[in-house]
Parts: C-alpha cells; structure tokens; sequence
C-alpha cells in the first residue's frame, strides 16, 4: 500500500494544523452587547501600553487613555481643559507657593480602600523616589523636597513640601511659587494609588485598581489585543460613565483601524490616517470630528551651531520663518488637519492669543525673509555650500510630505541648499537631541500634559530645561517666565507668559509651524462623540444609539 | 536512522548559539537609547534611566549583555520586556496565533496548489492550464500588501462577508482571509512546481509501464505520477513553514493579527533586545526543525532515500 503513506504524509500535516489550530482559542471576543443606548460597550482604537499600568509610569497615549479612565485625581478637565474638581473639595493656596487641599469624603478604590491624605501623600513620594524609576516622577519637580528624593542613589523617599494635616487635608509647598500649579493636578502621574500598588508596582500594574469612572474587567488586559473596562458604579465624579464599557482594541497600524471603522467593527477611531485624509469625510459623512488641541508642531535649531547663533543666527531663524508658507502646507499637505501656528502654544488653552507682537515673524513674506536673509549675511557670511538640515524620525508620525514641502519652500524663497534628514526611529532622533549632537535643526512635536501655556514655553524653551533641544538661553524670557509663574492669578499669569513669548518669538529657538487638529471619526452605533482639550475622545460620553 | 536524527538534533546546538549571538549583535547594534526613547518628547530623568539601564543590563558591555541573557535561557528565565512582563509569556501568546496562520496558509497552499497544479499538468496546453498560468503569474507578481488590502477593502469592507481584522480571539473563521493572503504568494509557487513536476513524470518510463499493464488511468495518476511529483513540493512547503511564521508581519499588520510579526516589529522599534532575540530564535528553531521534517519526509515518499548514520 505505497499509495497509503502519501496520504498519511499529508494526514501528518493536517493533524498538526488541527492540533495547532486547536490548542490557540480562549478568551473572549471584543464585540459589545447590541443594545442601544447606556448598555452600548463602545469600542475604542488603542495602542499596546508600553510600561506597566502605573499612573506616574506611564508617559505615552496607550497606557494613558487607560489611567485616565481608570483613576480619578484631584481635579479632571472638562472638554474645554478648565479644571473641575473631581476628588478635590477645595485647593486654595494665596502666594502660589502653600497650597492647602482638602479632600471630599468617602471617596473609595474599587477595592474598598479609603482614600485619604496619606493616600495622595504616599502616592505621589512614591513616583518622585528615584529607586522607583517612575517614568513620570518629573512631574513633582516642583514639590519641595523633590531634588533630594529623585537624586540617583538617594536613601529619601519622600518630599519635604508634602504634609498630612488630617484624614482629608493635606498641604503642599513649592519650591518656588508656580501660580499655575494646580492646573497640573488633573494629569495622570498626580492620581492616588491604593497601598498594594507602593508594595508590588509590577503586579498591580497588570491589574491596575483605581476610583475612575471606569475599572478594568476581570483579566480585562490582553496583551497586545485588548483592554476591556466596564463602569466604576460606586463613581460618583463629573465623569460618569454613559455606556457599558469602553473596550480599546490594540491596533498596530491605523489603516487597519479605519478599515475596521468603515465596517463598523469599531466605534470610534481616535486618528484618521494619513491616507485616509483625502475621504474620510465622504466616506464616514457627518460622523467626523475636527478639532484643535493642546498641540504643536516646530522646527527646534539648536544655538550650539556656530552659524545658528548670536545676532546673525537670530535674523537667519526669522528669514526661515518667514519663508514658510503655512497656509498653503496645511491646506495641500495636511487637507485642513493643521492650523498655521500664530505662538508657541495652542488656541484651546486659557490665555491664548493670535496676536502677541513678534507673531508677525510667524507669516508668509518672501521678500521680507529674503531681505533678513541678507541682513544677517552682512554680520556672518553663509557658507553657500553648507546644507540645512531638518531632521525627522520617519518610523512614525508621517513627517516626510511636510518636512519635503518646508525644504522646497525654503530653498525657493531663500536660494540656500537644504534638505531633509530622515531618522530611522523616534529614538534615534531623540538620542541626538538630548545629546546636545544634532548637526542641523530638528522637528520638535508637543502636546501639552495640562492645559496650560507654561507647559507650552518653561519645559521647553528655560535655560536648562529637560526638553530644550535648541539649547536655548535668554535670561530676559526665563525672568518672564518666573514672573509669570510668581503671578497672583492665572489669569495675571497667562499675561506675562504672553510678554515671555514676545521674546521668544523675536529670537525663534524653534519656528513654529502649525497646531495640531484632531480629525476622528466614528460608527454609526454610536453617538455623542466629543474631544477632549487633548485631542483625546471623552469616552465617558459616548453612548450607543 | 535514529543515529541519523540525533545527530540532526544536535546541530541544533550551534545554530542556536550562532542565531542568538547574531540576533543579539544586530540589536545591540541599533542606534539610539531605548530607555531615553522610553521618555519620548519628555525630559529624561537621569536617575530614572540610569535604573532603568540597569534593570535591563543595558549599562554593561555586548559580551555581558549577552551572556547574562543565556544564562537567563538555561535557568528557563527569557528575561523581561519593557512593559515588566516576561517574555516566556509573551511568547506563548503571539506563537500559537502565528502558528495557526501560518499552518492554515500552509494548508491552504499545499491543498489548492497540488489540486491546481495536477490538472493542469494532466492538461497541459489546454485552456484551464494556460488561465491558471497567467493567474499565478499576476499573484506572484502583486506584491502581498497590495493584495492583503484589495482583499481586506472588497471582501472586508465592501462585501461584509469577513471582518476586515480579526476578533480578539484570533478564531480559525477570523484567520481565513489572512490566511488566504498569506499563502496566495506560495500557492502560486506550489501550483507551478507541481505542475512541471506532474509533466515530467508524465513521460516518464514508469508511467508508460504501468500505462502498458492496463492500470486505471485514476491509478496511475494517484500513485505513479502525483507521488513522484511531490517530492519537490513537500521540500518546499517545508521551507516555507518557516518563511510563512517569519515573513507574516505584513499580513499581520494589514489584519492586526495580535501574533509573532506584530510583537517583533514593536520590539525591533523600541530595541528590546531579549525580546527580539527570543522571538527570532524560535523562528530559526521551527526553520530547522521543519526542514529537518521535510528531510525524513523523503525517506517516506521516495524508498531510494536512506539515510545512514
């Protein structure tokens, strides 16, 4: 029976793909309930969280859509990024340096625990010590005490500026008096964590337990496909949950994700991609969003570079400005998902104004820019073969068609060679960035962690600053800045953060290109869609139809 | 024969040592500090990262870095990803998905590639072996990604009769269409290989004999031409085993199928070295394994095949 051991060649095979296919299975799948309404589980594009799900550990959109529903801090921001108060009964502090919370009462996790001062207190020690090497432990910079606790090799862990009055007060003391402090509280590193999570990060952050509008279902992560949350009920913020569950779909690339929107599979999509711009509108007709937020888009040139810096280099920054023409590259290149930038910060924030003097550097003049251009040549001769450079990462981002268009209107308006320097990866971008080892200048992307136009200039344009890539020093704005933060109220101090960009927008560390715009859409089983001053859906909202 | 396997089994050894190392170069190789790209636009807090580093072993030299992490392998310890989770885990959740794709692309090559092939060959210059000619051509010539998404948008989007990704499951119904797309490139390769294989036996002197001795016409075909006429093709369908398991990130990513491809891509871009490594490493592994299979396979299929020790 020769013919027999063919066959059984070929039963071999299929009995292995049965095993094969047999053994993978389980778990559930992510479509929701059908009901209309409250009982809608939405389902929502996320991406795989790259650290545990530890509040002050995680610094990326992944892990942080997922705190952000998971946790309530002291305040959350509502659609416009006011603050609210959400665990907070009052925050009050006079000379913006003590400040005095106190806390609503019986205010719980979803394990029973209490929250109390002590909670908040131990919480945020543990994300500034650095023998925890918390992601975010940056963020209580401000915190008195902060320096000594996140010192490498440091025996303190805990700040000095953090006391515990009673059960639900606590004060706070600055470093130096920052008027716009509180603002920052509703961003996630500042969230309470119960006790269990200081003992075992790692564990707690598989299974995070927080006091959100949302908890994560039981084995609600899995990794790589899915992060199921169902409603907190015992929630009671201004948050609350309007559907049944919010389940993030991990997707590692966005064409899939609009794929899947198209055929309803997926309810909202955070970011319409790229390629998908030109018809998403007709394709999705009135279930589109577009929307500005706390974002940016810049080109930082270092003033490390000899022919960058001093008089000659500051008119040379302004020339480039002056010779990109935004309008025309969010028209043709982004279709209407960026908005020309008139300042440093972004439009959705408290403060923000299009006219600041010095914002006339930021508009289209060829002849204007051509004419700088001379000037600063008549101090400090360009090296007519020297290329400009604009560096990008080009793993991510979609950042080639802009940068190509910024270097073709640069060279047309000015004569000067220049091109574009593609990195492989983000990482490697950054590596030279924080370096201090760029050769030429660099796209420089932010998105604000708290609505606020500090946020927009101290972080990355201070002397010394962690993110000042341009290596950018002036006395005279970081003074502004001081008087700005030292201001009695944030309303006085969004006033003279505004005076310090009149400074920055003469010397230009970085040009300033245009505002992020959120562009998302959604299926047609849901309703109430809105963003967030993020650019983040308030998923919270949405609820079936 | 068992000498035979044996020692098959134990050139596994340095094909192991030789991948691991290799692999382990290349990333360590990759330019930038994963831990500063960790921090993305944000300031980088020294302290933090220098634990970090340290935690990862990615303060030591390549030759440290590298043993540590085969000690790590003999004391059954892959080390951790940088979301904090073992990589013995994560392993054991993108395989099975991946195995399952690419063992149904398999099937579904092997099947309708033989079945194609064999007609056409027994038809050889008739007009359903000149279409499917000219069709494998054109799938062999569309590269995979602009098929996977035709596919995706007509049969996904378009027709509903699929969903354009797969559930959170990865179900076997979910997987057919990327199944489908990932063996089409193959299934034209098979088709063609059985075809010529299926001509040339044809003519054969056995095949004319057992023609001669009056042996049914289904007979002959069954035994005498489709089994000589495999052995070209089960060499590479084996090889292909392999080739499919690595060579699914495209797919995987057209369909967001949640397996190996998916999982490496992200590691490769992060520079997670351990976790690249050790995903990779399982890739030779089934390589060699499988076409250590397709060599006893012969021995099977064609009895002047021996192998001695």
């Amino acid at each position: 029976m020769r013919f027999s051991r063919t066959s059984k060649a070929l039963g071999v095979m299929a009995i292995a793909a049965l095993a094969l296919t047999g053994c993978g299975g389980g778990g559930s799948t992510a479509g929701g309930s059908t009901g209309g309404g409250a009982s809608k589980v939405i389902i929502a594009d996320g991406s795989e969280p790259q650290r545990p799900l530890m509040p002050a550990d995680t610094n990326e959109v992944g892990g942080g859509k997922v705190i952000d529903l998971i946790f309530a801090g002291l305040v959350s921001y509502d659609p416009s990024g006011k603050p609210v108060n959400e665990l907070a009964e009052s925050i009050e502090g006079k000379d913006g340096k003590n400040f005095t919370i106190k806390l609503k009462k019986d205010q719980k996790f979803t394990n029973g625990e209490a929250i109390t001062a002590k909670t908040f207190v131990d919480s945020w020690n543990f994300g500034a010590a650095a023998k925890n090497a918390q992601l975010s432990g940056s963020f209580f910079e401000s915190i008195k005490g902060y320096d000594e606790a996140s010192a490498e090799g440091s025996k303190v862990e805990t700040m000095s500026g953090l006391k515990v009055v009673d059960d639900l007060t606590f004060t706070v003391e600055l470093k130096q008096p920052e008027s716009d402090w509180p603002l920052r509280l509703g961003y996630s590193a500042f969230v309470p964590v119960p006790s269990g999570a200081l003992k075992d990060p790692k564990g707690f952050g598989e299974k995070p337990v927080g006091n959100g509008p949302y908890k994560l279902a039981d084995g609600g992560w899995q990794h790589n496909v899915q992060i199921q949350l169902v409603p907190n009920p015992e929630y009671n913020g201004p948050r609350k949950a309007k559907n049944a569950g919010v389940t993030f779909k991990i997707f590692q690339n966005d064409d899939a994700a609009y794929q899947d929107l198209l055929s309803n599979n997926l309810d909202i999509l955070q970011t319409i991609p790229t390629s998908a711009l030109k018809n998403f509108k007709s394709d999705l007709g009135d279930r589109t969003i577009n929307k500005p937020y706390a974002g940016n888009q810049t080109i930082a040139i270092p003033e490390y570079l000899p022919e960058w810096s001093g008089e000659a280099g500051k008119l040379r920054r302004q020339a480039l400005s002056m010779a990109i023409n935004r309008d025309e590259i969010t028209k043709v290149i982004f279709s209407g998902a960026r908005q020309p930038a008139k300042d440093f910060t972004a439009p959705v924030l408290d403060g923000y104004s299009d006219s600041i003097p010095g914002s006339e550097n930021l508009k289209f003049d060829a002849e204007k820019a051509k004419a700088t251009w001379a000037k600063a040549d008549a101090i400090q001769k360009w090296d007519a073969n020297k290329t400009f450079t604009i560096a990008y990462n080009a793993d991510k981002g979609g950042h080639k068609a802009w940068v190509e268009a910024v270097v073709n209107q640069l060279k047309n308006t000015l004569g000067i060679k220049v091109e574009g320097k593609p990195y492989a990866t983000f990482k490697e971008a950054r590596n030279d960035a924080t370096a201090g080892t760029l050769t030429g200048s660099i796209r420089a992307g932010w998105q604000a962690d708290y609505p606020s136009l500090y946020n927009f200039l101290g972080p990355i344009y201070k002397t010394g600053a962690g993110s000042n890539d341009a290596r950018y020093a002036n006395p005279a704005f970081d003074k502004a800045i001081s008087d700005g933060l030292a201001a009695s109220s944030v309303s006085e101090g969004n006033k003279a953060m505004n005076k310090a960009q009149e400074i920055l927008l003469t010397d230009l560390p970085a040009i300033p290109l245009w505002y992020q715009v959120a562009q998302g859409g959604w299926s047609d089983k849901v309703t109430n869609v809105d963003y967030g001053w993020n650019g983040v859906p308030l998923y919270y909202n949405i609820s079936g139809k | 024969m068992a000498t035979y396997i044996l020692k098959r089994f134990l050139q596994l050894i340095p094909v192991f040592l030789g991948a691991t190392l290799l692999v382990y170069f290349l990333v360590f190789s990759l330019p930038g500090d994963p831990i500063v790209a960790l921090f993305g636009d944000k300031p980088v807090n020294e302290a933090v990262a220098a634990r970090l580093r340290e935690q990862y072993h990615l303060d030591q030299p390549f030759w440290i870095q590298y043993l540590l992490y085969l000690k790590g392998i003999f004391t059954f310890d892959l080390g951790q990803d940088f979301s904090g989770r073992p990589i013995a885990a994560v392993l054991g959740e993108v395989f099975p998905v991946t195995a399952r794709l690419a063992v149904m692309a398999l099937i579904f090559e092997a099947v309708f590639g033989i079945i194609f092939g064999l007609i056409a060959g027994l038809r050889k210059g008739k007009f359903f072996d000149g279409t499917v000619l000219v069709a494998s051509l054109i799938v062999i010539g569309i590269p995979i990604f602009v098929l996977g998404f035709l596919l995706q948008f007509t049969i996904g989007v378009q027709l509903g009769w699929a969903k354009p990704t797969v559930s959170s499951a990865a179900t076997v119904q979910d997987l057919i269409l990327p199944a489908i797309v990932l063996g089409l490139g193959s299934f034209a390769y098979v088709l063609r290989l059985t075809r010529t294989s299926v001509i040339e036996n044809m003519n054969a002197d056995y095949v004319r004999t057992a023609t001669a001795k009056g042996l049914s016409r289904f007979r002959v075909v069954r035994v005498h031409i489709l089994r000589n006429s495999l052995i070209p093709v089960i060499t590479f369908l084996g090889a292909d085993l392999g080739a499919l398991m690595g060579g699914a990130i495209v797919t995987e990513g057209i369909f967001n199928v949640p397996g190996v491809g998916n999982r490496l891509y992200r590691a490769v871009t992060q520079g997670e070295g351990p976790t690249v490594v050790s995903i990779v490493t399982v890739l030779v592994l089934i390589y060699v394994v499988s076409n250590l299979l397709v060599d006893l396979l012969y021995a099977w299929l064609d009895p002047r095949i021996r192998y001695d020790a």
